[in-house]
C-alpha cells in the first residue's frame, strides 16, 4: 500500500518509497495547546527511542523571517502573504520534513496547510484555489485535530498571554475591541476548521480538558501510528 | 481580496493590460518601451508595471538565489508570491483606475521557466489563477540564434538561475543556457494556442514590428480614458521673467 501520496500533482525528484518516517500532524486554533502538546510527544517519543523532528509554521530557512516582518508590517496583500505562507511551507517541506522521514524520523509538525487554508479562507482566499496550490504537500501518517469552543478558548486566552493582534484577526476589522473580534474571528476559524475534518480526515481530539487527559489521548493516538506497518513490504 | 477573489479571465476592469513575452534577447523591453512612449504622447494615461516590486518578497528571492537554496517548487512559489503582489498593488489598481497598464513579462514567463524546471504545468497554472487576463499579450518569436547573439554580444556574465544551471543541463554556462531558452522556446510556442497570445515575428526590423504592435493595440483601446491635460508644456516659457 502506498502510505505517502500528494493531495494533487507531485513534487517533482521525490520518491515516495524512500520516506520511511511518520509524518504526524498537530492542527488546532490559536492557543488551544498544540505546541505544549508536540513538546511533550518529543520527550515520550525520544524516550521510547524514535528520532523525533519537530517543525512549525514560519520557520523556514529560505522565508521565515521576512514572513514575520511582512506579517507585522502588513503592506501584503491577501494573496501575497497566502502565497508567502505557502513558499515558507514548500521550504520546510522539502529541506526539513522530507528529508527527515527520508532519515526515518517521526515528524511532528504544529499545525500543516490546513491552518495556513483556515486563516487565508477567512481573509477571502477562493477555497478551490488554495487547495489546488498546497496540492504538492505530502498527505500525513495522521492529522489530530485539538478541538476546543470559543469560550473555552478566551478563558484560556486570558490566563496565559491575553488577545493578540492577529489572532484576534485584528486586519480583518470584524469588531469594535480585541474580545469581539477574537470571538468573530476564531468562531469563523473553527467553522472552517470543522469542513476539513471529512475531506482531509482529520481525528478529533477534545482540546477543551486538562492538559494530562488530552495528552493521554494523544499518546494513544501516536502509539497506533507509530506502530502500524505502512512500508511497502 | 476583500469581496472575494476574481479569477483568471472574471475581472471586469476599466483599463486595458498589454504584455510582452518572450526569451531573453526577443527585443520585447524595446518595444514596449516604444510603445509607452506612443501611447503617452496619445494623451493615455500609462503605467508601466514592473516585476519584482515587494522589498520583502525580493529579499527573499535575492537570498535564496544567492545561496542556492531554491528547489523548483520554492522558485515557483516566491516568484508567484511576488507576481501577486504586483497583481495586487500595481496592476489591479491601476486598471480599476481606467489606466493602461504595460507588463514586461506576465504569467506566460513562469508558466514556460517553472514547467521547464520540472514544475507540473497544470499545478503552475492553478497557482496563478488569481492573475488578470491580459487585453492583448504579444509574443516576440525569435530564433534561438538571433537571441543568443544579442545576449552575448550585450553581457559578459549570465547569471546562475538563468542560465538555468541548477538544473545540471551542462557544466557550461553558455552551453547550459542555450539548452534551457530552447526549451523555454518550445514551452512559449505550446502557449500561442492556448492563450491566445499574438506572435510577432522578431527577426524584422524594430520599426516594422512597433508598426504592427500599435496597429493592434490601437483595435483594443476603443473606448479608453485620455489625460485632459496637455502633455507638451514649455517649460522655459514658464521660467521666463514676469514683466513688471
Amino acid at each position: 500500500m502506498d502510505r505517502f501520496g500528494f493531495f494533487g500533482e507531485a513534487l517533482p525528484d521525490i520518491d515516495l518509497e524512500e520516506l520511511k518516517g511518520r509524518l504526524i500532524v498537530l492542527e488546532g486554533t490559536d492557543g488551544v495547546g498544540r505546541s505544549t502538546h508536540i513538546g511533550l510527544l518529543k520527550q515520550w517519543l525520544e524516550n521510547n527511542g524514535h528520532a523525533v523532528l519537530d517543525t512549525g509554521m514560519t520557520r523556514s530557512a529560505l522565508a521565515g523571517k521576512r514572513l514575520k516582518q511582512a506579517k507585522e508590517g502588513h503592506t501584503l496583500g491577501g494573496i501575497t502573504m497566502s502565497l508567502f505562507y505557502a513558499t515558507d511551507f514548500a521550504d520546510r517541506l522539502e529541506n526539513e520534513i522530507i528529508p527527515a522521514l527520508r532519515a526515518g524520523f517521526i515528524v511532528l509538525t504544529d499545525r500543516y496547510i490546513y491552518s495556513l487554508m483556515a486563516r487565508a479562507i477567512v481573509r477571502g482566499a477562493d477555497p478551490e484555489w488554495l487547495r489546488e496550490v498546497y496540492g504538492f504537500a505530502l498527505k500525513p501518517d495522521a492529522i489530530f485535530y485539538l478541538r476546543i469552543k470559543v469560550d473555552d478558548l478566551v478563558t484560556r486566552v486570558l490566563q496565559s498571554t491575553g488577545f493578540d493582534y492577529w489572532e484576534s484577526g485584528m486586519d480583518l476589522h470584524m469588531g469594535e475591541d480585541m474580545y469581539e473580534s477574537f470571538v468573530r474571528y476564531q468562531k469563523w476559524l473553527l467553522a472552517e476548521f470543522d469542513k476539513m475534518v471529512e475531506n482531509y480526515g482529520f481525528q478529533i481530539v477534545d482540546g477543551s480538558g486538562a492538559v494530562e487527559e488530552v495528552f493521554e489521548e494523544l499518546r494513544f493516538r501516536v502509539e497506533r501510528v507509530v506502530a502500524q506497518n505502512g512500508h511497502r513490504s | 481580496m476583500a469581496g472575494g477573489m476574481k479569477m483568471y479571465g472574471k475581472h471586469r476592469l476599466p483599463g486595458r493590460l498589454f504584455v510582452v513575452e518572450g526569451i531573453d534577447g526577443s527585443g520585447k523591453s524595446t518595444q514596449l518601451m516604444l510603445l509607452q512612449k506612443w501611447l503617452e504622447s496619445e494623451g493615455y494615461v500609462v503605467y508601466f508595471s514592473e516585476w519584482n516590486s515587494s522589498p520583502l518578497v525580493q529579499d527573499v528571492t535575492k537570498r535564496g538565489k544567492k545561496k542556492k537554496m531554491l528547489t523548483s517548487m520554492t522558485f515557483s512559489l516566491i516568484h508567484a508570491t511576488d507576481f501577486a503582489n504586483r497583481t495586487e498593488h500595481h496592476i489591479i489598481p491601476p486598471l480599476k483606475a481606467g489606466a493602461v497598464v504595460l507588463a514586461d513579462r506576465y504569467i506566460y514567463t513562469a508558466f514556460a521557466r517553472d514547467v521547464v524546471r520540472g514544475v507540473s504545468p497544470k499545478w503552475v497554472r492553478e497557482l496563478y489563477a488569481f492573475a488578470v487576463k491580459p487585453t492583448i499579450t504579444f509574443y516576440f518569436r525569435t530564433p534561438l540564434d538571433v537571441a543568443m547573439k544579442r545576449i552575448l554580444g550585450g553581457r559578459d556574465a549570465i547569471k546562475y538561475y538563468e542560465a538555468g544551471m541548477d538544473m545540471g543541463l551542462s557544466d557550461d554556462r553558455e552551453e547550459s543556457f542555450r539548452i534551457f531558452q530552447g526549451r523555454i522556446i518550445e514551452e512559449y510556442e505550446k502557449m500561442v494556442d492556448e492563450f491566445g497570445l499574438v506572435a510577432i515575428d522578431a527577426t524584422r526590423s524594430i520599426e516594422q514590428q512597433q508598426l504592427e504592435v500599435r496597429k493592434i493595440v490601437t483595435e483594443a483601446l476603443t473606448g479608453t480614458k485620455k489625460t485632459r491635460i496637455r502633455r507638451w508644456i514649455d517649460l522655459d516659457s514658464l521660467a521666463k521673467p514676469s514683466q513688471i
